[in-house]
């Protein structure tokens, strides 16, 4: 396995290219993401974050550059179930009980009953659901349809996890809990990360980096590093290198004249 | 804070599967008998105000007991023989019945299978339905009472049994709603879970079993309970143009001819007629209710 995660070389998308509702997603998109990363897009709607997102997945494809994921093409690495994805919502099967959502892609990808049953006891585990295995998804709140989603998303072990605004309809208690869980998950399973988010707070809180983009066309302006000590904890949110950050990332976002949220 | 979050929606989820669920044959036949009992206190009430406004206004049907017979007496003509040796007029209609229903039963088998087969193909090309949705839709054109007696005709011709003609018919009005249906149900999924199937590189077959198919089980259902009265009609007017002395279609058209000396008969035989359709309706809810039972709002 090549030690970079993604690697964009000029990538560009247009959409619906020569009609009169062409629009230009993204364009010049160079960026290099390295194994074990956790790197978030951040910008304002309409920037491209969510079709960058999907260009790597390999659910669109690009009109101009070069894109490889895990020294493969997108679409050879989504062959080899190289990653998965999370959506901000949690599209889960509702006839099936949450044990068998995290199932799914095990099923798909030929793994036997009983090494389909103890893994997703395993990851139901870790994101502290084991004892709801048999119930249903409407019968439980959104935060957890949403950890039964990134259990689904980690239970066959892609190298990558593509996040696309995963924590956007929680509300900001349960939101925070969840960036616990998934930065323990994260310094846990060692996967790179790529994680779309609207918020200074959690880009900065979550990321090793943050990219940031600005729309018409999408494009990345800056890119940060988050030197924060690893691990993240309760203690990050309020020191002092944390406001610094959020500070300069604000700026980012303002230089590339899309102002604060 | 995690555990809180926990319980209380553990009891909402025992209180969700707790509240005992009234099995839907048992409400459909609540119903189908309060129906069927306001209706016949409707015919009742229509003979005695009509009785007292006759020759004042225009009555749409007059309330004589030769038009409108007593509802006492058309039930009770169901408990009477028209030979000595003959059993009593209900059983020789549930009889009747069975011979109908087997006709409609195998159309409705034969049609659902066109339908599914119509649907799953349209849903995996798009060239496909453009090339056939139109024949598809135009078949429906044709009126029911129009072509039930070339097929009979034709049948006959081949050499098949009546009853196949018969099935046939009930089948071409089954087909068409459970196509349509299906259809829209096997495209209803979230954009997002066939984006999911395909994150995980899935075949064309296990996002059709493992998404599209479960995601389209309400829609068919809905179908069924339509196509299931549309097969008993297809089964009661391709009998009427063919040469069975059997079958309900076939009683209901002879008590037509003697309704001067009988009224009461037909009337029973309608009565008959429906009970059969409601009884298949409520067979398919039942299904529905079992197949469903774990989907949100279900209980
Ligand atoms: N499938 C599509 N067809 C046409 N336009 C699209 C499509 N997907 C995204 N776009 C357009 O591309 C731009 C970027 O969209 P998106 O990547 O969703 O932005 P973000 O996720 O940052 O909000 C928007 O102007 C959006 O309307
Ligand atoms: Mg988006």
């Amino acid at each position: 396995m090549s030690e970079h995660a993604v690697v964009a070389e000029g990538v560009g998308k247009v959409f619906n290219a020569g009609s009169s509702d062409q629009v230009e997603a993204l364009k010049g998109i160079d960026l290099t993401i390295g194994a074990g990363e956790f790197v978030s897009l951040i910008g304002p709607s309409g920037c491209g974050k969510s079709t960058l997102l999907r260009l790597v997945g390999d659910l669109v494809q690009p009109s101009a550059g070069r894109l490889e994921v895990n020294g493969k093409t997108p679409h050879r690495a989504r062959l080899d179930r190289d990653y998965a994805m999370v959506f901000q919502k949690a599209t889960l099967l509702e006839w099936r009980t949450v044990g068998k959502n995290v199932q799914l892609p095990l099923e798909i990808m030929g793994v036997d009953k009983a090494e389909r049953e103890r893994r997703s006891r395993e990851f139901l585990d870790l994101v502290q659901l084991a004892e709801f295995s048999d119930h249903y998804p409407w019968q439980l709140s959104g935060g957890m349809q949403q950890r039964v989603a990134i259990a689904r998303g980690l239970v066959f072990d892609p190298a990558l996890l593509l996040m696309d605004e995963p924590f956007g309809a929680l509300d900001e208690m349960t939101r925070e809990r969840m960036q616990m869980e998934l930065m323990d998950i994260w310094r846990r399973t060692g996967k790179t990360v790529v994680f779309v988010t609207h918020s200074i707070p959690e880009a900065v809180f979550l990321s090793t980096r943050v990219v940031v983009m600005s729309p018409r066309p999408g494009r990345i302006t800056d890119v940060i590093d988050i030197d924060l000590t690893q691990p993240r904890t309760f203690d990050t949110r309020e020191s002092t290198p944390y406001y610094e950050k959020m500070t300069e990332v604000r700026e980012a976002l303002r230089a590339a004249g899309v102002g604060v949220e | 804070m995690e555990v809180v979050e926990g319980t209380s929606r553990r009891v909402e989820a025992r209180d969700a599967s707790g509240r005992s669920p009234i099995p839907p044959a048992f409400r459909s036949l609540v119903w189908f008998l309060a129906i069927l009992g306001s209706l016949m206190l409707a015919w009742e009430l229509y003979k005695v105000v009509g009785r007292a406004l006759e020759g004042t206004v225009p009555l749409p049907v007059r309330p004589d007991n030769k038009s409108m017979p007593h509802v006492w007496d058309i039930l009770g003509v169901l408990f009477t023989r028209r030979l000595p040796n003959e059993p009593i007029l209900l059983l020789v209609l549930l009889r009747e019945s069975l011979f109908t229903f087997r006709e409609a039963l195998i159309g409705f088998a034969v049609g659902t299978t066109v339908g599914f087969a119509l649907a799953i193909a349209f849903s995996q090309s798009r060239l496909l339905e453009r090339a056939f949705m139109p024949y598809v839709v135009a078949s429906q054109t044709v009126p029911l009472v129009a072509i039930a007696p070339i097929i009979v005709i034709w049948g006959a011709k081949i050499g098949w049994p009546v009853w196949i003609s018969v099935s046939i018919i009930s089948a071409y009005l089954v087909f068409f709603p459970v196509a349509i249906n299906t259809l829209r149900g096997l495209r209803s999924p979230d954009p997002t879970a066939m984006e999911l199937m395909r994150s995980y590189a899935a075949g064309r077959r296990d996002t059709l079993w493992k998404v599209q198919a479960p995601a389209a089980m309400p829609f068919i259902f809905s179908a069924l309970k339509i196509s299931a009265t549309a097969s008993v009609v297809g089964a009661l007017v391709g009998e009427l143009p063919s040469s069975l002395n059997q079958g309900l279609g076939r009683a209901l058209l002879s008590f037509m001819y003697t309704f001067i000396t009988g009224p009461e008969k037909l009337f029973a035989a309608i009565l008959v007629a429906s009970v059969l359709s409601m009884s298949f309706v409520g067979a398919i809810a039942t299904a529905e209710h079992y197949v469903l039972r774990n989907r949100r709002g279900s209980r």
